[in-house]
């Protein structure tokens, strides 16, 4: 127990962050169905308006940052040695440290809600909601500290994961070799250093509001609430890749593998990788559309945002072209990985309407984004996170998953999320807007949220078949062996689970598939594009 | 309430028609994306043989057009959405006087007509006009939005906001507050109300006319409404020499609804709000009043008055 307290090795810390993102995973899971419950017809009063207030605050703090992150932290910090064929993080104190802030961030905020003074002004916090006149509760001041400590643990691993990619790679390993998933890791990184510190300034002025009366957002003051949604959304979009890119940096490793081929067009992937981190830094003012802010300002928005579709489409394009051609193999990682190329698409998709400007002046607020950002975020990051667990699972803990029980998972999670989150498309499209607790009887309004409610029902039940068919393989799962897949990168040619040093011997690397080259002396990868 | 299905001013007309382009791309692209997922997963599934397939690194041919192909695609869709905003978005800087100018309240609306008239929850306009609107709030960030009439405007304390309101046949939408304001954003609801010129003048007129004189209970009522801190917050008269700090309780005998919509104004549901306001709309600003039970129906008599 105690050598888990100390662990620095980047394998242990890794696994710290999946257990908490899970812990928090189903406090934020509980706290959706008491929304889906309360709103599965309208004018119930199972729970007042304060209590729904502050349960999706706490849904969507906990999911973006106890949940999302940690969780993508702790894939980056327990693969990326392995992938680039090195034996420990380059910063194995900060490591710890990092996770270890986090942690106690989560446990801060939770206290918060066990002494029934929760944040109640949403994962957003909107000024001037947010200041003392308004939220007179300690909520907020929990809330603000809580994501103070998380922005300095994200930095803290974030800069962790950059020097261990830059300065720890395998001899040969040039940039252009590096694995995708590491790739994605690495620019994820830079982004976090580049965003949070947004995040963090403006928790700095909201505290400086509430506890030292200063007025940075209180107009009557001559502060400006419009202040905080700059800073805020400055962080907040490029968040969303942060969310995002490691996800499709999963897909860019179960694909290829399970389709038997490399990735199709790796310098474009890569760059594209990189052309999506930038643009996310100039999309931010789609958040505010609906604040009068003039036109040709908005138009300018509305053109890089519309820009970000051209490398998101380049990636699913090469996916599919992965694919083509191919001998695939449908293990559950590779159905969640396909599911994952349509349920992404469909948030994409819906993601330009936000960028055509008329259309988000009628649809934002409205469950039409609530549809988006779970198809970006459960259809997105969820899918490839479950692919990814069927995919390394073998690796972190030398036993495979049952595919049989997987693939009840997987066909209940994909009815599931398709039956709660499709239909909400259409709630917004008919006016329902977000973060009401309850609303009239207006046509269709009750059979929607019934169907979405059900769908969220057998969401759920899918996920629990999912966490017991990993519970069960824990103990009673077939062996892997070392390369249950028959893979390429280097974490494939460490035991499995990895000992204490990964590799007895440094891998020397030639190509991008340094194990295919040796499965494969008569046609290697080397000089490849 | 349905707003990119049912426009009804030519500004969601226009809105209705980027939609459909925006569904129109969207669809193609699903399909295409569709098909290729598709094709793949059933044409190159594994059939069992041990041997790997032919290793493709990429083509730069596929690469540059599926590049190029969405670039002209977006740079289409974002002409027809600069178009769209022309004519869809009213000047932020205008100087022209505003036909209305309308305040978001944790959680109420309140519009002001040039004349003076003020009218809460339920928004006159007349059907012959466009009408430039200044939004503006009162306490926290709140979002005017009648989704058949205009786009969604957020009210943002300390700044004006401007839209176009406007509605081409006569008629009731629905409306409400689309930016999260707190404990009550649910029930932050209104109605814009469109007549034809002459039945919006006419009702401007009945606006602005004080209430009749009460007599017997009634006139109790309305000296404990003065008496009982009621006035403090509230009017009774219909403009705006009165303004107070909640809604204005003129005419409210003649109002549909109660509380920004969440009840029907009925005798049972006005005496709620005397008897416990917590509980007739939880969270909202109303102190508990600690009448008698012979004042309230005194004060409810009173308020059944005020037509």
């Amino acid at each position: 127990m105690t050598e888990w307290l100390r662990a620095r090795d980047h394998k242990r810390i890794g696994v710290l962050y999946m257990l908490s993102a899970l812990l928090f995973f189903l406090a934020g899971g509980m706290e959706a169905m008491v929304m889906r419950a309360q709103l599965a017809a309208p004018n119930l009063k199972l729970i007042g308006p304060e209590t729904y207030n502050q349960i999706f605050t706490m849904h969507g703090t906990t999911m973006i940052f106890l949940v999302a992150m940690p969780v993508l932290t702790g894939f980056g910090v327990y693969l990326t040695p392995l992938m680039i064929g090195a034996n420990e993080m380059a910063l194995p104190r900060l490591g710890a440290i990092s996770f270890w802030l986090q942690f106690v961030g989560g446990v801060l905020l939770y206290f918060s809600f066990a002494i029934g003074t929760a944040p109640d002004a949403g994962w957003f916090s909107y000024a001037p909601l947010t200041e003392k006149a308004f939220s007179p509760g300690p909520g907020l001041d929990y809330w603000a500290i809580a994501l103070l400590m998380i922005a300095a643990a994200s930095i803290g691993s974030a800069i962790n994961l950059i020097v261990t990619v830059a300065m720890e790679r395998a001899p040969g390993m040039t940039m252009r070799l590096v694995p995708m998933f590491a790739w994605t890791t690495l620019v994820t990184s830079i982004m976090i250093v580049f965003a949070l510190p947004a995040l963090a300034a403006s928790l700095v002025m909201l505290l400086s509001d509430r506890l030292l009366h200063a007025r940075f957002f209180d107009a009557a003051q001559g502060g400006a609430p419009l202040l905080w949604q700059h800073y805020f959304w400055i962080f907040g979009h490029p968040e969303v890749y942060i969310l995002v890119l490691p996800a499709f940096g999963m897909i860019s490793e179960i694909i290829p593998v399970f389709s038997r081929k490399p990735i199709f067009g790796y310098p474009f992937v890569a760059t594209s990788t990189v052309a999506i981190a930038f643009l996310s830094y100039g999309v931010w003012v789609h958040h505010m559309f609906a604040v009068a802010l003039g036109r040709n300002f908005l138009a300018v928005f509305a053109a890089a945002s519309m820009l970000i579709a051209v490398p998101t489409g380049m990636k699913i394009f090469s996916w599919i072209a992965t694919m083509w051609g191919g001998a695939i193999q449908f293990t559950t990682a590779m159905l969640f990985a396909v599911a994952f190329l349509l349920e992404f698409t469909v948030g994409g998709l819906s993601g330009v309407a936000f960028a055509a400007v008329p259309v988000d002046w009628q649809v934002t607020d409205t469950y039409f984004v609530v549809a988006h950002i779970h198809y970006v975020l459960v259809g997105g990051t969820v899918f490839a996170l479950l692919a990814a667990v069927h995919y390394w699972f073998p690796k972190f803990s030398g036993r495979l998953l049952d595919e049989k029980m997987g693939r009840w998972s997987f066909w209940l999670i994909v009815l599931g999320f398709n039956t709660a989150f499709f239909v909400q498309h259409f709630l917004g499209m008919l006016g329902m807007r977000r973060r009401v607790y309850t609303y009239p009887d207006i046509a269709w309004f009750g059979a929607l949220n019934l169907i979405s409610t059900v769908g969220a029902g057998i969401l759920v039940f899918g996920i629990f078949i999912f966490l017991c068919n990993v519970a069960m393989s824990l103990l009673f799962g077939a062996k892997a062996g070392e390369d249950p897949w028959n893979a390429w990168t280097l974490e494939w040619a460490a035991a499995s689970p990895p000992s204490l040093q990964n590799f007895a011997q440094t891998p020397e690397v030639r190509s991008r598939r340094p194990l295919w080259d040796l499965k494969h002396p008569e046609a290697p990868d080397w000089g490849q594009p | 309430m349905g707003p990119l299905f049912s426009p009804h001013s030519p500004q969601t007309h226009a809105i209705a028609l980027v939609f459909l382009v925006v569904l129109a791309i969207a669809g193609f692209v699903f399909l295409v994306v569709t098909a290729g997922v598709f094709y793949s997963v059933v044409r190159y599934r594994s059939r069992g043989v041990s041997a790997e397939p032919r290793q493709v690194f990429g083509s730069r041919n596929l690469e540059v057009l599926w590049t190029v192909a969405p670039l002209l695609i977006l740079t289409g869709l974002f002409i027809v959405t600069v178009r769209a905003m022309v004519l869809i978005d009213a000047p932020q800087d205008s100087i022209q006087r505003p036909d209305l100018v309308i305040t978001g309240h944790q959680w109420w609306w309140e519009a002001r007509y040039p004349n003076g008239v003020i009218a809460t929850y339920d928004i006159y306009i007349p059907t012959s006009r466009r009408l430039l609107a200044r939004v503006e709030s009162a306490d926290v960030i709140h979002d005017f939005w009648a989704p058949e009439l205009a786009r969604k405007i957020d009210a943002v304390p300390g700044r004006a906001s401007y839209i176009w309101l406007e509605a081409d046949t006569p008629g009731t939408y629905d409306g409400a507050c689309s930016e999260f304001c707190g404990a009550q954003h649910a029930w932050m609801r209104f109605r814009v109300i469109a007549e034809t010129e002459a039945s919006f003048e006419a009702w401007l007129q009945r606006q602005a006319q004080s209430p009749p004189d009460p007599s017997g209970i009634a006139a109790e009522g309305a000296r404990l409404f003065q008496t009982k801190q009621c006035a403090e917050c509230h009017a009774v008269v219909g403009t705006a020499i009165d303004l107070r700090k909640g809604p204005s309780l003129a005419h409210l005998a003649s109002r549909e609804f109660l509380g920004s919509g969440i009840q029907r104004n009925t005798p049972e549901n006005l005496m709620l709000w005397l008897t416990d306001p917590q509980s007739a709309k939880p969270g909202n600003r109303m102190p508990n009043t600690a009448l008698t039970a012979e004042e309230r129906r005194a004060l409810l008599a009173y308020l059944e008055t005020l037509r």
